[in-house]
């Protein structure tokens, strides 16, 4: 990325919405991400999180709004046509092809732009080792442990080669060990790509993102660097304080 | 997938079951000899079913409509405009094509049940219109396609597909290009494209693949090759009719794949042949044959729910494509 690039924003929302029936799930969202930023979206069950990253990679249809990427406007772009422009979305629920070995479920990305054997293999076990998952490449993924399912989605996503990663609550169910391990493949990521981060773990999202933005019921409650958010009082009030509370 | 780790076993298995059907052509008695030539053409049908059902994995209750297009297409234009056999037969594929290409736009905007539902109803109303213009299609009567009109020439030579051993040949003709077309494909890009589409849609499409194109694209192929069993059924069996288009014909298909093992390129010849053969060995001494043929389908599902090659495939021969 040139440093001309980095003055535009890779990804803006203008007043984003969607209803589901009478609620509004994501209500007016404003939102901006400079390249190579590790943003992080944090924010109570049901504020919005999900609701509005599906709206950006294009799973969720949205009832009102803009999404640009790179300055074009792709409000309209069925999903595989965003992947294609370098959006790529990890599930909150692990979504990967069990009856498929490991090897298989990579060489789908990666087949989708190259076509000559020896590079899909090369790109492959590129992306597999990144993960520290280069040694399984033959199992089922079905039989990997849950921490590896998680992995090997990030496997596919970086597969895409994305200008964007979206990761949805990529740490859930992992363990600390894991979780360490998680945040330097997330820093090795951001070197080359722009990450999008729903996560719960405020340990993890202080220390990994550059900035943080809160929701709340469907609407931006804040936005700042870790040191702003831990310091904002309607924040604690919504959604740290408790967590703070709860814990001795 | 498992296959392309060992391309030249499974293409050398391939070609050796193609010799074994050539060499059955000098082997068998004549009633037999029949028989084989009519379930290679079923067979070819069956391999139409699975590549939508097996490796794509949609379900669809409604592939007699695609079968009878062939038919119906290669028949009655022979018929009624005279057609030549090559002709008439690439009409057959050309109609059956067309109406998946139709019935593709409107029942893939459906999934699941909903889609079985739709591909019936829509075969359903190909069905009965068959019937109601009886004076095109000859009706619930059918239709005979005459002798003469399965001649055909090949510079000086002319062919006659009445002859016993020509239809054997043209069956198997048609049996082996159907079968290294689908082998073909499903090693292909296109071929795992589906299979993951079959495993986990939502995650494809979020790989930046168009499933709906994907799915599109291989309703027409798989009605296509339907279609061509339809008509070569029709100009080497000098027949068509409407309980071609029945309900009965959209299940067999299916039963034939399930017991072959889906999403295998050989178990729909191995399904074809096996419910064939217990069909007419039950029929022989007892008229409650779908009665034992309902047994062999339900020791199937509880020993066998991967279909005999299904089956194997997983246990030992994991090459096997």
């Amino acid at each position: 990325m040139t440093v001309q690039h980095n003055l535009e924003p890779l990804l803006v929302t203008r007043g984003l919405s969607r209803r589901f029936g009478g609620l509004r799930a994501v209500d007016g969202v404003d939102f901006t991400l400079m390249p190579g930023e590790i943003r992080a979206v944090i924010g109570p069950n049901g504020a919005g999180k999900t609701t509005f990253v599906g709206m950006v990679c294009g799973r969720i249809a949205r009832s009102d709004g803009a999404v640009l990427f790179d300055g074009q406007d792709i409000s309209d772009l069925p999903a595989h046509r965003r992947a294609r422009l370098g959006i790529a979305y990890t599930f909150q629920i692990t979504s990967i092809y069990p009856n498929l070995s490991v090897y298989d479920n990579v060489a789908l990305p990666v087949q989708r732009t190259a076509r000559e054997p020896r590079a899909i293999r090369a790109a492959v076990m590129a992306a597999l080792e990144k993960v520290g998952l280069d040694g399984r490449a033959a199992m089922p993924a079905g039989q990997l442990a849950y921490g590896h399912q998680r992995l090997l989605e990030v496997a596919m996503g970086l597969a895409l080669k994305p200008r964007l990663l979206i990761l949805d609550e990529p740490t859930q169910g992992l363990s600390d060990a894991e979780i360490e391990d998680f945040i330097v493949l997330v820093r090795d990521i951001a070197r080359t790509a722009t990450v999008l981060l729903i996560e719960h773990n405020m340990p993890l999202v202080m220390q990994l993102a550059d900035r943080i933005t809160v929701f709340e019921a469907g609407r931006i409650l804040a936005e700042g660097t870790p040191e702003q958010i831990r310091a904002n009082a309607a924040v604690q009030a919504a959604y740290l304080g408790t967590e703070a509370g709860a814990e001795p | 997938m498992s296959g392309e780790h060992k391309p030249a076993k499974a293409y050398a298995l391939h070609l050796a079951v193609l010799a074994l059907l050539f060499a059955l052509n000098f082997l068998l008695p004549a009633y037999h000899h029949g028989l084989l030539a009519r379930i290679m053409v079923l067979a070819v049908f069956a391999m139409g079913y699975n590549l939508l059902f097996g490796y794509a994995g949609l379900l669809s209750l409604g592939h007699a409509m695609f079968f009878a297009a062939g038919m119906y297409g290669a028949g009655l234009s022979v018929l009624h405009f005279g057609f030549a056999v090559p002709l008439a037969f690439l009409a057959g594929i050309a109609c059956g094509a067309l109406l998946a290409l139709v019935v593709g736009l409107l029942a893939l905007r459906t999934s699941g049940v909903a889609f079985m539902i739709v591909t019936m109803m829509f075969a359903q109303v190909f069905a009965l219109s068959l019937i109601y213009f009886a004076g095109f299609t000859g009706g619930d009567q059918g239709l005979v396609i005459p002798q003469p009109a399965r001649l055909f020439g090949v510079g000086s030579a002319t062919i006659d597909l009445t002859d016993p051993a020509v239809r054997y040949m043209a069956a198997l003709a048609l049996f082996a290009v159907a079968l290294l077309v689908t082998l073909h494909l499903v090693r292909s890009r296109h071929g795992r494209v589906l299979v993951a589409i079959r495993e986990n849609e939502e995650r494809t499409r979020m790989l930046g693949y168009d499933t709906f194109a994907n799915k599109l694209a291989v309703t027409v192929v798989s009605g296509a090759i339907s279609a061509a069993a339809g008509a070569a059924f029709a100009l080497l069996f000098g027949y068509v009719g409407a309980n071609f288009a029945g309900v009965q014909y959209s299940i067999l298909p299916l039963l034939w794949v399930l017991l072959g093992g889906a999403a295998t390129t050989l178990g729909p010849l191995l399904g074809t042949l096996v419910i064939y053969v217990i069909t007419d060995t039950a029929s022989s001494f007892t008229s409650a044959w779908l009665l034992i043929v309902g047994i062999v389908l339900i020791l199937l599902v509880l020993f066998f729910p991967k279909g005999v090659l299904g089956t194997l495939r997983a246990r030992w021969l994991g090459w096997l494509p």
